[in-house]
Order: C-alpha cells, then structure tokens, then sequence
C-alpha cells in the first residue's frame, strides 16, 4: 500500500486508521468463495509455461544491457591463509578492464541470518576455503577479465586446513574464524523434552546406531549469474537469479552502504535453485559495487566449477541416534548426537542445527526426546539450506531406526509407523502445534499402491520395499529479520479492459507460485486465468515477500491473494447488486462473468461488472498479506521449527540388489505426500516426483566433498552425477488433501516435504531385499558389496543377519 | 587484446546470416551474444547437462562444444525455430499441457532433443524416449512428466506437428487424471 501524504484528519469512513492493520482475520477456510471450486484444484496450464516452452522466458543470463561489462572472480587456490598483500595495479593497467574491486572496498560483514553475519563479499584478511571470493574485475568481455585475474597479485600466508568436523570441533590451535566465541564451533543445541533416558532404560526394545549424511549440492541447471546498472538517478538496479530477492536487497543496502530506496532487486526467470540461491552472493554485492565504480553495467555469471564452489549444499551430519520400542510397537524415546559439518561459513547454519532436530517430532508420536547438535566451521566450501533443510539428515537416521525396531519386534513396518501415529490437532513433544495431518492416509495409499500386502516378502532373491515417513514445515512462524509486519502481500490492480493484474513478491523458482497467485486471484473474482497477469519479485512494483524458502509460499503468498482478492470480490459483488437491485449473494463471478443467482440469465462480462464497481467506488486495487499467528515451545528456540501447518508424506520404494556387483536399482518409488488442498494437481505431482528424484540421486549418485587439498572432488555435471533420465526409478505420484483450517483453502506445502522419507525408504527396501542395514551414504556398489561380506561372516558365525556393515566413512 | 575474428555464414532457423566472431567461439556464444537467440541456454559450458541442445542438419547437438565455424554449411535449428507462424511445435504445446516445464532452463534443450528424437521415429516408446533424452539433464522434474510430454506429441502425431497458441484453459483430456483420489 502506498503511503498517504501531507497530514490531516484520517479520512471520515475509517476513523481509527489503525483499525484494519489490527484485523486479526487473515485466512479464509477451506472453502471455495463461491458455489464451488471453478479454478482450484483444475489441472491447469501455469502461466509462464508457453514463454519457457519456446525459448521467450528470459533468465538472467539472456539480458543484456548497452556498454555491459562483464565481471569474473578471483579466488583464493588456499584451503585456509592469511591475505598478506593484494595488488591489482597491473590488473587495472590491462586494456578492456574498467574496473577492479577488493574486499577492503566492501567491508562490512554479511550473512542471510542477522545473528552470524560472517561474510564480507570479498575476503579481507583471510580466506578459509578454496574457491573464497578475493578479488573481481569488471572488463570489456570475460577473456579480458579472466586474463586480468590472472595480473592480481595476492600474498598468501598459508595456515592449516581442517577438512574434519571432529577435527576441526577438538582443535584449539586453528580457528576458522578467529573471534568465534566457542573454537570452531558455528552453533550448538542441546534440547530435551520428557525423560529419554528412564524411558529408554525401560523400553523393551533399543536400537542404537551411527549414521553418516554425505554432503551433497542443489546442481540448478542454471548457475548464479547478477546483472547491475547504477542509473545517473543513483538508483542501483540488480537482476539475480536469487530465490530471496527481499534478504539480497537488505544486505545490498549494507555492504554498498546506500540507502535502500535507492536500490531496486528483480529476480528474472530462474533456472531451479533448491536451496541454493537463498543466500546473497558474492556475485550481487560485486556487480553492484563495480557498476558504481564504473557507472556501466557488469554481469558476473558463474561457471559450473564456481556453483559448487559457492556451494551452499546440505550439510553433512554424522548422526549417533538411540530409539526405543515397547513391546506393543510404541516409540519410548529418541535420543540423538549429531556433528555437522558446516564448511567454512555460517549460512543458515544456526537455523540448520536447530532443524536437525526440531523437525523430526512428527508424524510419529515421540514422548521422550533429545537432540543435541553440534555445528562446526571446517576449510570447505560452505553448506547451506538445500530442499528439506537439515531434516532430511536425521530422518534417513531415524526411520531406519525404525525399521530395525520393527524387525526386532517382529512388526509390519507399515505397522509400527501406523501405531506410532501422532494425529491430528495435537501437540508435539517439543511444543510445535499440529492441525491437519493425513499421513496415515498418506500410509494407506503407498500401502496399496506399491502392493505392499501381496508382495513384500514374494519378490524373489535381491528384491525388497521399504517404506518411511516424514513431516515439514509449510513456513517459518518467524521471519529471519524479527519484526511484526506480515511474511507475505499482495497488490492488485484492477484494469477497465477486464485484466487484473497481480504483483507479488514471490520467487517463482520454478515450482510455480506465480501460477498458483493467478489461480487463487482467478478463482476468488471469478475470471479466466488468461485475464490475470502476474508481476513478481520486483522490489519497486511488489510487496514484500521474504522468498522462496522453507516451503512457505503457496500458504503465505496464498493466504495473502485470497485476502486482497476476497475484498476485491466483496466490493465487486456490491456494487453489481447494487446495479441491479438485488442483494450482494446472488451475484455470481465466475468464469469471466457475473451472473444473478437466481436468474442466470442475467449476466454481465468480468470488465463490465469492474467498470460498474470502478463507477460507484474509486480506482480499483486491493492489497492482502498473511502474518503467522503466534506459535511455538516456550523455551529457548521453541519457536524454530515453529510453522503454521505441518505436511506429511509416506513412501514405499523397491529395490533389486545385485549381490554379485552390488549395484541397487530402484524401479520404483511411490510417495503419498498430504498437501493440504492440492490447488494445482498438476504442480504438486511435479513437486512430488522432483523431491523423490532428488532424493533418489542423493542415495547412490550424487557426493559434494573435498579431496585431502581441499579441492572439490568434482566440480562438474559430469563427475558429480545428477540422475539421468535413464538412471531414474518409476516415480509414482500421490497426494492426500487433509484440509488445513490455515491454508488458503486449506492448502499446505508440496515442495520439500516428499523429498525426506525417499532416502530412508530405499534403505529399509535394501534391507528387505538382502537382509544389510545400510547406515553410510551414498550407497555405492562396494559398500554394498562390503556389508554383504559382513552379513555372510556373521550368518557363518551363527550371528544372524542382523549386522550392520558400510563401507569407511568420509 | 583482439582474437583473430571470422565471418562466418551460417543458417541458422531457415535465414541466412552473416556474423563476425572471434574464430575460437562456440556455437552457443554466436546464437546468443550474436544472434540473441537466447533459447539456448548455458548450464555448463563443456558438453555435460544439454541445456544448449540445437537441431544440427536435423540432429541433436550441443551447441556449447560445436564451434560457430564448424556450423557453416549446416542446417542449424533453434528452440526458437521451432515456432513458425503456423503456431508452436507440438512438443512446446504438450510439454506446457504436460507439466513437464518447472524451472524451464533444461527444457528448450530438452524439447529440441525430443524434436531430434520423433522426427528420427514418430513413435518413439518410453524406452527409446529415455534414451534419445539422456544427454539432457533436468533437475526439477524426474523427468516423468517429460516422458509423458513426448508420448502426448506421439499420440498427436504429425497432423498436429503444429498448433495455435498456447491457451491457459484447462488442458482437459490431454493429461492423465489425477494419480490418486483425494481422500478427505
């Protein structure tokens, strides 16, 4: 809403201005505005789809600008050194470079969580992995800025490298970060809830067990590319293939030191992110800085090797975890120790460390809890949030827990996840507040799906299913910044011609929020989606939205295009009743008209009935936001992990293990995940089979490491192999809609949440088929193979099959 | 510093033109900084995702690793080119119909292979589909909803090798019903 100027009486229909921002009703219900659903719930083309599918959609990479420089980055060949010296001066002499930019420039500290601001957009003094930005430059075209980079002289002194986590948590002696407050140590919880250890004393069953996460990285197809222009009107403009453009113009304001209405954030079309582009980068800050240096426009794109270098992927977690059954199938307690490699910067690691273990008390009932994670700085490249944030870790851990418990006691997995179902409307242990939860339904349909009854145990040698479970949040209660304005708006602009026009802040990352706000504003004025145009993140033409992270859009963004399109409605319904001389409920908006209830003849265009209400009001727009209501433990960081609405998902894979090799195909996956009202069918199966995807090429393919230099193992496409379209299984999609009473229409979230029980599911199933409890990823073929050894050893022995074998630890 | 630039006569979507590029540039550095057919897309720049995949005398090849100069004399095809004034190619139609597009960066690459694909058999299977797409990384979709864009354009067949524009209606029976029913 724009601000009002000058002063005076606040106008007379509104006598208490404060009056609708104190307006607690913001969520509508489940049902559809009018007689019924006309657009929610259809399987609908999304809006941008054409655009992507004929080249037109622009990304960032594809504008250009006239006299554009292009930009490239100097980066440190050092695991962990002292900067002693840096001189560009030949740098800035070579013909085509306009300008060179260093970390002395920029020197204030940065970091996409207020509380650890641990970055400079440029090293300063030290460098603390390879691939560390130290210096860019901005020239003719990027062969004159590469050669350029090469006539910088830096003076390292190099110091220690500590490549790992436990080394790098009892070392003293070398600090990643020197000031840091405890060593190495980014971020430490330690959290209980009941009495894990009585309970675990009585359990009649304990499994306890270590369990390796490797790292891996979020591979966008499109790498981080910026674009600046710094305007003679001093307005910095940046294009950032970002999934938080709100967060990137904040620290903009911070490191450029300008005032914030001076710089102006577009994300373009992006090419997948995943958790990836939601830190600000090097990159914007040094684009932005070298447009004003040189008042031209620079663009930095980054080539693949630099993506995983900026990396930002999940974080590796050692995971010690200790779960106990009682006799009946019942969860006694879950206790958990986990060290987590976080690589060399904070990120959103104080966020990650909490989510280890705040997010892993659903859907299962657990009375007795702890977790107590441990965060640390180690010389590689640094982890971030990537899809599932820093759950999916632990879940992999626990659900084949879980399946070890069963076997112990002699239950049906399908079972023991059944009689630990938490339900709906309920608390967990660790004070989050669940409404709607279907994840027994979720439980039924891959039950039935994958034939789990008929066939588990009839599949023949090598084969098995497994199955898992998991929840996730739909948002963050709180936004990263604390403050009391709402997470999510909506501006609407109402034109004479019949379109409507939709601005929000939202990232379109792919997943479709865009397509999903036309959907929501098309269904509450009852239009065609063709006749709704969306404008999206553009930080001078929408409001805020804080981005495309923690699954929160489609219920903030949602909830906040209801709001501001139900007024709109509201007004529409009016001023037509009042036309035609009948009460405001029997007008109809739907599909492009409006319509008398009782005399369908009676109808009128969409444009007409905004001309008739633009007659009898004024200019016609809306706007709408959502806030979370207040939620969370009421204890130190109850309040992370805190989200208005939990999903849930259940998964059966099946897999064949080829004992002689060691290789496991996987011809199957089946994921059932509960999203609340599927408000776009289409959509939600894609985000379905995506998270099951990448979950799939998180088992066996994909491995984010270092070698013993520090060096990134394979810092390309080719090496660090995403599944191929003959690699993947058969990816059978459901949903389950267990309405959410805060959801728009009862919507929750569908992006993130089936990613988790994927990887666990596949363990379980190796587990069936050959009787090997893998606890180590990735799976490789000789890990496979090893644990294999280790079972015939332990069956010779008379030990059973139940040993658990892997293959070293990285 | 100046390369040693060529001109070169290429044709590329049916026009010929005429571009100077320093010798050693790629085919995807001419289409793009040149030409500003900015449909093909960067990912790699080394021959490893297919994002910048273009039709090469009719078949399926990455631009990033083909040097502009090695195009002349060769018919070159775009996603661009793949949209005539009679309407969109089948595959733009049922990939958007299909849901087969999320983030979009992989899929004109994708589309071009898939077009490489049909026009060397119609009726392509799953399998061979798989197959002729395995140069092609996507990273959003797990691929299943760009198996059944292809097979849509199959069953299409040639007489709707082209088609109006894209409408946002609902795509009715061009997609499968929904997977599972919704349990309330």
């Amino acid at each position: 809403m724009s601000s009002s100027h000058g002063s005076g009486k606040p106008p007379a229909d509104r006598a208490d201005p404060l009056q609708h921002a104190r307006s607690p009703n913001r969520t509508f219900g489940p049902q559809p505005p009018g007689e019924q659903f006309e657009v929610i719930g259809k399987r609908l083309r999304k809006v941008d789809g054409a655009g992507k599918a004929t080249g037109e959609a622009l990304y960032t990479d594809d504008l250009a600008l006239p006299g554009m420089l292009h930009g490239k980055t100097l980066r440190s060949p050092h695991p962990h050194a002292r900067i002693k010296r840096i001189d560009t001066t030949k740098a800035e002499a070579l013909a085509g470079v306009f300008g060179v930019v260093t970390g002395a420039e920029m020197p204030a500290r940065f970091g996409v969580i207020p509380w650890t601001p641990d970055e400079t957009a440029l090293c300063i003094d030290k460098v603390r992995f390879i691939g560390d930005p130290v210096a860019a430059v901005a020239a003719v075209d990027e062969e004159t800025a590469t050669r350029a980079l090469d006539l910088i002289e830096v003076d390292y002194e190099q110091l220690p490298a500590l490549f790992d986590p436990a080394e790098a948590l009892a070392r003293k002696d070398v600090l990643v970060h020197e000031g840091n407050k405890h060593g190495n140590i980014t971020k430490e919880v330690l959290l209980e809830f009941g009495d894990p250890d009585g309970a675990l004393a009585k359990s009649d069953f304990v499994v306890e067990d270590d369990y390796f996460f490797h790292g891996t990285a979020h591979a966008p197809i499109e790498t981080h590319v910026a674009l600046a222009r710094y305007g003679s009107d001093g307005v910095l403009t940046l294009w950032s293939a970002t999934q938080i453009p709100h967060y990137v113009h904040r620290e903009l304001a911070k490191v450029l030191d300008l005032p914030a209405p001076q710089i102006r954030v577009i994300q373009p079309c992006l090419g997948g992110a995943f958790g990836g582009k939601s830190d600000p980068f090097s990159l914007e800050f040094c684009a932005a800085k070298l447009a004003m240096k040189t008042r031209r426009p620079v663009k930095f794109l980054y080539t693949r090797e630099e993506e995983f270098y900026a990396h930002r992927g999940r974080h590796p977690m050692a995971m010690r975890f200790k779960t106990g059954l009682s006799k009946d199938g019942r969860i006694t307690a879950v206790d958990s120790k986990i060290l987590i490699d976080g690589g060399a910067y904070s990120s959103f690691g104080l966020v990650t460390t909490y989510y280890s273990g705040q997010l892993l008390t659903g859907p299962h009932q657990i009375p007795n809890y702890r977790f107590h994670s441990t965060r640390v700085f180690t010389n590689k490249p640094p982890c971030g949030p990537k899809r599932g944030h820093g759950s999916v870790q632990p879940r992999f851990a626990l659900e084949v827990q879980l399946d070890r418990l069963a076997e112990k006691a002699g239950l049906d997995p399908i079972e023991v996840r059944r009689r630990n179902f938490q339900g709906a409307y309920t608390t967990t242990v660790n004070g989050q507040r669940v409404t709607s939860n279907g994840f027994d339904q979720c439980l039924d349909v891959v039950e039935k799906a994958s034939g789990w009854k008929e066939r588990r145990g009839k599949l023949g040698r090598g084969r098995g299913l497994g199955v898992a479970g998991s929840m996730y949040i739909s948002g963050t209660n709180y936004c990263i910044y604390p403050n009391d304005m709402p997470q999510a708006g909506i501006q609407i602009k109402v034109d004479r011609s019949g379109l409507v026009t939709v601005f929000s802040g939202a990232s379109d990352i792919g997943q479709g929020s865009n397509s999903v706000a036309a959907y929501i504003v098309a269904e509450e004025l009852g239009m065609r989606v063709e006749d709704v145009r969306v404008v999206a993140a553009d930080s001078d033409l929408c409001p805020v939205d804080l981005g495309a992270y923690s699954s929160r859009i489609t219920f903030m963004v949602g909830n906040a295009a209801v709001h501001a399109a139900r007024k709109l409605r509201k007004q529409v319904q009016a001023a037509v009743a009042q036309e035609w001389g009948i009460e405001p409920e029997r007008v109809v908006l739907a599909g492009g008209f409006a319509f008398d209830k009782d005399d369908r003849g009676k109808a009128i265009t969409s444009a007409k009935a905004f001309q008739i209400t633009e007659a009898v009001l004024e200019t016609l727009g809306s706007t709408g936001s959502y806030n979370t209501p207040n939620l969370g433990g009421d204890y130190r960081g109850g309040t992370i992990g805190a989200s208005p609405a939990y999903s849930f998902t259940a998964c059966v894979a099946e897999v064949e293990v080829d004992e002689e090799t060691g290789i496991v195909t996987v011809p199957h996956v089946w994921t059932a995940h509960d999203c609340g009202r599927a408000l776009a069918p289409v959509l939600v199966e894609g985000q379905i089979e995506g998270s099951a995807y990448m979950g799939f090429g998180e088992v066996f393919l994909e491995h984010h490491d270092v070698n013993r230099y520090g060096l990134h193992a394979r810092p390309n496409l080719l090496d660090y192999t995403i599944p191929t379209s003959v690699d993947c299984p058969e990816f059978h999609a459901s949903y389950v809609e267990s309405l959410d009473p805060e959801g728009p229409y009862g919507a929750k979230e569908a992006g993130e949440g089936p990613l988790h029980p994927t990887i666990p599911a596949i363990a379980n199933a190796i587990h069936d088929a050959c009787g090997i409890w893998l606890t180590k990823l990735p799976f490789t073929p000789a890990k496979v193979v090893a644990a294999l050894q280790a079972r015939d050893a332990a069956r010779a022995a008379g030990g059973g099959a139940n040993g658990t074998a892997n293959g070293r630890a990285h | 510093m100046t390369a040693v630039t060529h001109l070169l006569r290429l044709d590329v979507n049916g026009s010929t033109v005429d571009v100077a590029a320093p010798a050693h540039w790629t085919l995807l550095e001419v289409l793009r900084y040149r030409l500003a057919l900015t449909g093909s897309k960067q990912g790699c720049d080394k021959g490893d995702c297919g994002a910048c995949t273009v039709l090469f005398d009719g078949k399926a090849r990455l631009a990033c690793i083909t040097l502009a100069a090695d195009a002349v004399g060769h018919r070159v095809t775009t996603i661009e080119g793949l949209v005539t004034p009679a309407g969109l190619d089948v595959l733009q139609r049922t990939f958007d119909e299909a849901g087969a597009l999320q983030c979009g960066f992989c899929q004109p690459g994708m589309i071009v292979a898939a077009r490489a694909c049909l026009d060397r058999k119609p009726d392509a299977t799953r399998a061979e589909i798989k197959e002729a797409l395995a140069s092609n990384l996507c990273r959003c979709t797990g691929y299943t909803k760009i198996f059944e864009a292809v097979e849509q354009a199959v069953r299409a067949g040639k007489a709707a090798h082209v088609g109006g524009p894209a409408s946002l209606l609902p795509s009715g029976d061009a997609t499968p019903a929904p997977a599972s029913g919704a349990a309330r």
